[in-house]
């Protein structure tokens, strides 16, 4: 039997104190423990990065995390983002690009997406296509998405996450 | 998944010490698993393809394994070192060109924010990507265990280091601290290639890493070294011994093609057949060195 770990870390902006066990994934700790169904389960491991978080400023895929390492760290998930202008436009953008069919992978590329933006502010299309080639979509063929992004980054709308 | 199946693919206990001192004593004590970024471990526990020991230390908080720094003319990578941290490093860019440009077609940008030089080493893959170019930079790992309650720190050049796939020499008790490369002459340049079906996410089916001074038409200093061909990363010493020193020409080249092709001895597997591998060996090293010549 495993014992329980007690992590702490900022989940969202709050402070969160839970117990894990040593082997779970921060994937497995977001959806099954704190009930944040945003982050998806697509092939857990690493290929399609439906599971996309930020950790300390950077993208990551929860599924490949250890959740005991979320200890002291600072985490945001797509519902940490509902309300930050530049991430509200790139949703508004997916909407009017169509880059959004069945969902599945629109989470994660929104993370990603945001993380691009804080990189690249103004990226061109070879840099949008490299900075989301770790996230599938089997639906829309990524042009819509790839447009949605760029022109997002057309006008600076500043992220408050950015560190 | 069964409750049962869980508790099997558990650790038993956890731990995430702050010193090196504190980290080696817990190796020392035995049936520790050890995690740093994790991309390569929770796959490979996940799938149970690699058990649990009963401890899972967590070296993420350990002082001192980050950082890329030079001096003496070597420069230090911390075994905590993300490969964006490498790209992101001047020092990697500018001294150790081959180490950027395989970093830069190292899996994905969430990937490579998570996994570190160390993980990549310590999991010695035949098709590692960082592999490749450190074995043709002659680079060094850094070992460090606690065996009679001191500190005791063993350097093994990453020649000879992998035994196996997923095999080094690398002893239970034993932590990777850092991996030490000298910096190249001045001059020295080369080129990374990786070759897969996905560009970056895709398990290299061969990679290779090419180097040397460039004069005129000639390689000085030639390093040259393989990914995905044989049971572990491997050198080219016969295709280094035949570049070394020659006019790149058209016969020069043919006889290099013939040298690495003795060089590399690759198997046929879910990525490619051994025939396969071997086109893949003899057309890319003859574009590499064309690339050379024309520079």
């Amino acid at each position: 039997m495993s014992a329980n770990v007690e992590i702490d870390f900022t989940l969202n902006g709050v402070g969160r104190r839970v117990s894990v066990t040593p082997g779970m994934s921060a994937l497995t700790l977001l959806r099954d423990v704190l009930d944040l169904t945003g982050t998806k389960y697509g092939c857990g491991e690493g290929e399609c990065g439906a599971c996309t978080i930020r950790v300390d400023g950077v993208t990551v895929n929860s599924c490949l995390m250890f959740a005991v390492d979320c200890d002291g760290r600072e985490v945001v998930t797509i519902e940490g983002l509902a309300s930050d202008p530049r991430a509200q436009r790139l949703q508004q953008k997916f909407v009017e690009h169509g880059a959004v069919q069945c969902g599945f992978c629109t989470p994660g590329l929104v993370m990603q997406a945001n993380h691009l933006l804080d990189v690249h502010p103004h990226p061109g299309a070879a840099e949008v296509q490299r900075g989301i080639e770790g996230n599938l979509c089997r639906c829309t063929g990524y042009k819509k998405i790839v447009e949605a992004i760029q022109d997002s980054g057309s006008e600076s709308v500043r992220s408050e996450l950015t560190l | 998944m069964t409750d049962q199946q869980k508790s099997y693919s558990d650790p038993i206990s956890y731990a995430a010490p702050r010193t090196l001192d504190e980290a080696a004593a817990l190796l020392s004590a035995g049936n520790v698993t050890v995690l740093a970024g994790g991309t390569d471990l929770m796959p490979q526990t996940q799938s149970g393809k690699v058990k649990f020991k009963p401890l899972l230390m967590n070296v993420r908080r350990v002082a001192g394994l980050g950082g890329i720094a030079e001096a003496a003319g070597t420069i230090r990578i911390g075994a905590l070192a993300t490969i964006t941290e490498l790209l992101q490093s001047e020092l990697v860019r500018d001294r150790l060109g081959i180490l950027w440009q395989a970093c830069e077609h190292f899996a994905s940008d969430q990937i490579r924010n998570a996994a570190t030089i160390g993980g990549n080493v310590c999991n010695a893959s035949p098709a590692g990507d960082t592999l490749v170019p450190l074995l043709a930079l002659n680079a060094r790992v850094l070992l460090v265990s606690k065996p009679n309650g001191a500190l005791v720190e063993r350097r093994l050049p990453l020649a000879g280091f992998f035994v196996a796939p997923g095999r080094s020499q690398l002893a239970a008790s034993e932590l990777l601290a850092a991996v030490e490369v000298p910096l190249p002459p001045r001059g020295f340049a080369g080129e990374f290639f990786k070759f897969g079906t996905r560009p970056g996410l895709d398990i290299s089916a061969i990679s290779m890493a090419l180097g040397g001074v460039r004069e005129n038409r000639t390689l000085r200093d030639v390093r040259v070294a393989f990914g995905a061909v044989a049971p572990t990363p491997i050198r080219g010493p016969k295709t280094e011994a035949a570049l070394e020193g020659r006019t790149l020409d058209a016969a020069a080249i043919e006889t290099a093609v013939a040298a690495a092709l003795a060089d590399i001895r690759p198997i046929s597997d879910v990525r490619a057949t051994d025939w396969y591998r071997r086109e893949l060996v003899g057309n890319l090293l003859r574009r590499m060195l064309s690339h050379v010549c024309e520079r």
